[in-house]
């Protein structure tokens, strides 16, 4: 072996450019914290402290009357069904744009290294479309479509499928553009169909990581159709808003572990679904 | 005898910018119909950049090349795509999906012949498992038809891309060291139900190898490439072993000397965002 390389030559030619990100990561979150005004001393004034010291009291014991576990169990219902019915709907959105936004999918790509024009302006207008759908948060989806087709779950259905339509088809797009193409582009360099070469290379790669993350975004979804219920939109929220305002912490408490159920059990849905595809 | 795929002067050139280099430069060749030929020469001579272009998924910066009466670059998209069905690569690496089941992983290979319903449906359940598994069985992989394509060991996966070739009707074939992951018992065998279904198709088979005596053995035409050229091209009985050395260097009939390093690293190569 030739000493061509000593211990001072050489240097990783990534180094560089690890150290040059490293430093702006650090020039960016400084400021950024300065300006968010961050202080979680504030927390601890004796003023914050009596208030949250008088409300959390009521939580104890968590409100169990027949009645009004009735009630939370209809509201919940009508939350996951808000939350699910809006994931379906965003699905529907989400998978067709993905598909045509997806670069390893191009026909025209190959061989050449460039799509031509018009495949190229019509996936950079897919690809905007789902950055103004997520750009807008469901909240504000939710109150623009309370003023359309008035209060009730239709908004927050909609508010849904609109917003997660958007992320899911941005992810689902970055999870095909991620996964090992070669399958896919051997289909295609053999002459078979966009779709084809989707159905049988893209999606097999894929299809753990777009189940975990659907059911990643139910799970949220849910939590969004809570915070659309506090303008409206029915559900969880709604009854919770209800609830804080009388200042009825043991309502609030037993709501609160609903929403840690809710989430523990998409938690679950989401580990079986992994172990039954792997 | 008819020529049914021809390259004129044809150069290609892989990367971008300031790294792209020319991979094969000014290849003239030209193929009869029903035609094996085997490609040989060292690691990074251009043989998989030249089954690549061959399999129009490399378009040339210089020269033309005619499959079946046609350049496809000349073409349009669609018509160029067409044209990709009647050529069937398989890649050195097996191109399967992990977690796809190898009775659909053999029939990709029918893929171009389906339209996108049927090809839905197979997904659902398998149109002609039958025919899978006689495919599978040529290369004695029967008994992995519904196994997932993770399960099985480098070799059973490259001949299950073997086995998807069978299931194309692609009057052209290129091999891209389709025995690389092989025994040579089972090479042999492996390589043997290829040429074997290329004859009976009559379709025109061009294979890299890595082992030259294989090569010798199997073909009658050999083809040898060095840095993008074609170095020969003749007949497996009138090569000489000056060629072979030519084409491999003269460390072929050495034993592995010292590998050194290039005297200069002044410029090391552009690397960006490596982790």
């Amino acid at each position: 072996m030739s000493a061509a390389i000593t211990k001072h030559q050489w240097r990783d030619p990534a180094w560089h450019d690890r150290v040059t990100m490293a430093l702006l990561f650090l020039i960016v979150l400084l400021p950024v914290g300065y300006f968010a005004e961050f202080n979680p001393l504030v927390l601890l004034e004796p003023s914050s402290l009596k208030a949250a010291k008088q409300f959390l009291v009521t939580f104890f014991p968590p409100a169990h009357s027949a009645e009004f576990l009735w009630l939370a169990a209809e509201a919940t219902w009508k939350t996951v069904a808000i939350a699910t019915v809006g994931i379906f709907f965003a699905l529907l959105i989400a998978i067709p744009l993905s598909l045509v936004a997806n670069q390893s999918l191009s026909i025209s790509m190959i061989g050449v290294g460039r799509m031509c024009f018009f495949c190229h302006s019509l996936r950079y207008a897919i690809r905007w479309l789902m950055i103004a759908l997520r750009s807008i948060p469901e909240l504000v989806w939710a109150l623009l479509f309370v003023r359309a087709v008035g209060l009730g779950d239709t908004a927050g259905v909609m508010a849904i499928a609109l917003t997660y339509g958007g992320m899911l088809g941005k992810v689902f797009m970055e999870i095909f553009e991620s996964a090992e193409a070669e399958p896919t582009r051997a289909l295609l360099r053999n002459g078979a169909g966009r779709v084809q070469a989707f159905f049988y290379g893209a999606l097999p790669a894929c299809l753990p990581e777009l189940v975990s993350y659907t059911v990643y975004r139910w799970e949220c979804a849910i939590r969004a159709s809570v915070v659309m219920g506090f303008v409206g939109a029915g559900g969880l929220g709604q009854q919770m808003e209800l609830s804080m305002r009388m200042l009825a912490g043991s309502e609030v408490f037993t709501f609160l572990a609903i929403f840690v159920m809710l989430v523990w059990i998409a938690d679950l849905a989401s580990n079986f679904l992994r172990r039954m595809l792997d | 005898m008819t020529i049914s795929f021809s390259l004129h002067a044809l150069s290609v050139q892989l990367g971008v910018g300031t790294e792209s280099r020319l991979a094969i430069e000014r290849v003239s060749l030209s193929f009869a119909e029903g035609e094996q030929v085997a490609i040989i020469g060292p690691s990074g001579a251009g043989k998989t950049t030249l089954l690549h272009a061959m399999a129009i998924a490399h378009r040339p910066i210089a020269g033309s090349m005619s499959i079946f009466g046609k350049d496809p670059w000349l073409c349009s998209d669609v018509e160029r795509h067409r044209l990709r069905a009647r050529v069937f690569l398989a890649p050195q690496a097996p191109p399967l999906p992990p977690r796809q089941r190898v009775v659909n992983a053999v029939l990709a290979g029918r893929l171009p012949q389906m339209n996108t319903w049927q090809a839905l449906r197979s997904l659902a359940h398998p149109i002609d498992a039958l025919a899978a598994e006689r495919a599978l069985a040529r290369f004695k992989l029967a008994d992995k038809l519904t196994l997932r394509c993770d399960r099985l060991s480098g070799g059973e996966r490259q001949r299950v891309g073997l086995a998807r070739m069978l299931l194309s009707n692609a009057p052209l074939i290129l091999l891209d060291e389709p025995v690389s992951s092989l025994d040579p018992v089972l090479g042999a065998a492996a390589l043997q139900t290829a040429q074997d279904e290329a004859t009976e198709r009559g379709a025109t088979m061009v294979v890299s190898l890595h082992d030259v005596n294989l090569a010798r053995s199997r073909f009658t035409r050999l083809i040898g490439i060095r840095n993008g050229h074609v170095e020969f091209d003749t007949r497996a009985d009138a090569l000489r072993d000056e060629q072979l050395a030519a084409l491999y260097g003269p460390e072929l009939s050495l034993a592995a000397s010292d590998f050194t390093l290039p005297e200069s690293v002044d410029s090391p190569p552009k690397l960006t965002r490596c982790f």
